[in-house]
């Protein structure tokens, strides 16, 4: 082990120096992210804007995409992260992990410049499986599904495996069922079908049951592990809760995605059924944030790793404002027959996917980072810490001034596009100039800004946060 | 906790209800989507056959739902010219695969999904905006073919770029559009007001 606080690999085992690769890609791909998406904000305000050279449709599409890719990745690094430590076994199959990396790498990269540059095709077989399969998120061409299966089944196997040889713990066993689920659902999108009504039925399989079912048990594993470390939690507790989670996430939102089966054709029992069930999605995020909150409590907040437990306080609120409250707002199908399709969903969208996902990602970069400088201190006093707390001041102000001015905008949309104006295209561009929607979407640009100001003030952070500190890391205390 | 901790506050109990709730909730939705796909194919009530390109296809109020219906009437074949079910397949294949490959769902909504930079293409074949029944298929065609030369912003300043969409995909797309059209969306989007055909 090096001199603490020098970044060095030799303070890291071998899946956390896997997982550092994974954190640096994702930190690369949440800036793209931002990045394009602020290019496709200027297009509503300013429609001439690169019109014809990069269109809003690529600019959209590589936002979204950079943002799923990147969520995967901070979620495959943090397992990869929690790995070793978890199963008390060194990882299996390390080298096949590190080919696994730069194969996903190296596709993702390729994907992404032929977004940017082939960016479409002709309306036949050879570009769905080369170009684009133009499915919202799952845009990626059916050889790199391929590719991303035969990745996720070797992390799949690194992880099974060490678990196997090691010990294997209740996070240990949620975790290996739920990457199971993960992966499989990811093939009821990999098909094409004439009919759109039971291609967006799949389709939302995997976007549902990954977005609201198994990336929040993945999200819960990782709070679970990640307050036994910060806070010393202990693993009866969080293990428990885990479990609660489980039965309540997978209770309401397996059948909650239902409420995506509202208006594509299917039948009307899902009315009742999406209705009802996605009506209970918000519990299991009470139950994160009472958990979550409570042990801090319980431990005085005292803890070995400040900004990541500020990160981790942040994905509990944000899990269930952004998912819970935000999704709940427009879930029952009285409500969202006035709101399906405009900017509601945006906001919704970008609540959600910050509040539940880019926040507890962050976290791990964090105590990635403290590890990293051989476990130095991230308490009190630490220097340069105005830039984290300013980082999240920025990135919340930004995601929810932009949440809020999507909302503004989205209301809008219902009164008069909706409600009063029939739905009709002229309908719909009467209100995209409504002086509310136009004045809602300005201020959402500001706060994109304000958005990427904080990214990259977390980018300096993350490079230069405990760069130098000598003192060792304050042990989280054992409870009592 | 510990070992004196009540059953229902126990790492077990909760263990156990994870599994059977999931397994029964997953057991649940397969059940249901077996359901949904016998009754969401292409030829059942709620999603007509290919071949309804073939009729003239209206949105009318239903009493009863409380919402307005797609409603299919007499012979009147897109472009003029009736087709096979199985042409019909290919025809909206050929488009479905275009809307596709064009990424329109970037920009668009279809069945409310997608982006919402572009208005929703659920109703695109009924909305008003073509005018009328005579003039829509040749409207359709040639903003297809060239989207920036027929541009319809509606004030908006917002343009559909040049897809290169070739004449057969065209009318590929026109083709899923009006099928498009006539699945029963339970009322969505709100409100369509329709344009006025046939009557």
């Amino acid at each position: 082990m090096s001199a603490l606080g020098t970044f060095d690999s030799t303070n890291l085992n071998g899946g956390q120096r896997l997982a550092v690769k994974y954190f640096t890609v994702a930190v690369v791909l949440f800036v793209a992210q931002i990045l394009f998406g602020l290019l496709a904000g200027i297009q509503y305000l300013k429609p001439e804007f690169l019109h014809g050279i990069l269109d809003f449709s690529v600019n959209r599409m590589v936002h979204i995409n950079a943002m799923v890719v990147w969520m995967l990745y901070g979620f495959i690094g943090a397992v990869y992260w929690l790995l070793e430590d978890e199963s008390q076994h060194e990882i299996v199959g390390l080298k096949l992990g590190n080919l696994g990396f730069w194969v996903l790498t190296a596709a993702v990269t390729v994907v992404v410049l032929v977004y940017l540059f082939v960016q479409i095709g002709p309306g036949n077989d050879t570009s769905l499986w080369l170009i684009n399969e133009g499915r919202e998120y799952i845009e990626a061409p059916r050889w790199a599904d391929i590719g991303i299966v035969v990745v996720v089944l070797i992390f799949f196997a690194n992880v099974a495996l060490t678990f196997f040889k090691g010990r294997w713990t209740g996070i240990s066993g949620v975790l290996v069922l739920d990457l199971v689920a993960l992966a499989g659902l990811y093939l009821a999108g990999m098909f094409y079908t004439t009919n759109i009504s039971i291609d967006q039925y799949w389709w939302w399989w995997v976007i549902h049951l990954w977005v609201e079912a198994t990336w929040e048990v993945m999200v819960g594993t990782m709070m679970a592990w990640a307050l036994m470390k910060t806070i010393g939690a202990r693993r009866q507790i969080v293990e428990t809760w885990l479990y609660i989670e489980v039965a309540l996430m997978f209770g309401s939102g397996i059948l909650g995605l239902g409420h995506h089966y509202f208006w594509i054709g299917s039948p009307n029992y899902w009315l009742s059924i999406g209705g009802f069930f996605s009506a209970l999605e918000p519990i299991p995020l009470v139950a994160m944030v009472v958990h979550a909150v409570y042990d801090s409590g319980v431990h005085k907040m005292k803890n070995s790793n400040h900004p990541a437990l500020a990160w981790l306080i942040a994905h509990a609120f944000g899990n269930f404002f952004g998912a819970g409250v935000w999704g709940f707002m427009q879930t029952l199908p009285q409500i969202n027959m006035y709101t399906h399709g405009t900017q509601w969903s945006a906001s919704h969208g970008h609540l959600a996917f910050f509040g539940a996902y880019a926040t507890i990602n962050i976290a791990f970069f964090y105590v990635a980072i403290q590890q990293s400088r051989g476990n130095n201190w991230m308490g009190a006093g630490l220097a340069g810490a105005w830039r984290w707390k300013w980082a999240l001041g920025l990135l919340h102000m930004g995601v929810i001034g932009m949440s809020v001015t999507l909302l503004i905008a989205g209301y809008e949309q219902s009164f008069i596009e909706r409600a009063v104006g029939g739905s009709t295209w002229s309908a719909y561009f009467e209100a995209q100039q409504h002086p509310w929607f136009v004045q809602a979407m300005w201020w959402r640009q500001m706060f994109g800004w304000v958005t990427l100001a904080g990214t990259l003030l977390l980018v300096w952070d993350l490079l230069a946060v405990g760069k130098g500190d000598t003192r060792p890391a304050e042990v989280a205390a054992a409870e009592v | 906790m510990n070992a004196m901790s009540p059953w229902w506050a126990s790492a077990g109990f909760w263990r156990k209800t994870a599994v059977l709730v999931t397994a029964l909730s997953f057991i649940v939705l397969i059940v249901l989507t077996l359901d949904s796909m016998a009754q969401m194919t292409a030829g059942g009530e709620r999603v007509p056959a290919y071949s309804v390109i073939n009729k003239r296809i209206t949105y009318v109020e239903d009493a009863a739902k409380g919402h307005k219906v797609p409603a299919i009437g007499d012979d009147a074949p897109l472009f003029g010219k009736a087709v096979s079910e199985e042409d019909a397949e290919a025809l909206v294949s050929l488009g479905k695969k275009t809307v596709q490959a064009k990424n329109c769902m970037n920009c668009h909504t279809l069945l409310g999904n997608g982006a919402y930079f572009a208005p929703d293409l659920t109703k695109a074949w009924l909305d008003p905006s073509w005018g009328n029944e005579a003039a829509r298929e040749s409207l359709m065609l040639a903003f297809l073919l060239d989207p920036p030369g027929n541009a319809r912003t509606f004030g908006s300043g917002r343009k559909m770029p040049n897809l290169g969409i070739t004449d057969e995909e065209a009318h590929g797309v026109i083709a899923f559009l009006k099928w498009m059209s006539s699945i029963d969306t339970n009322g969505f989007p709100n409100n369509f007001m329709p344009m006025q055909q046939g009557e």
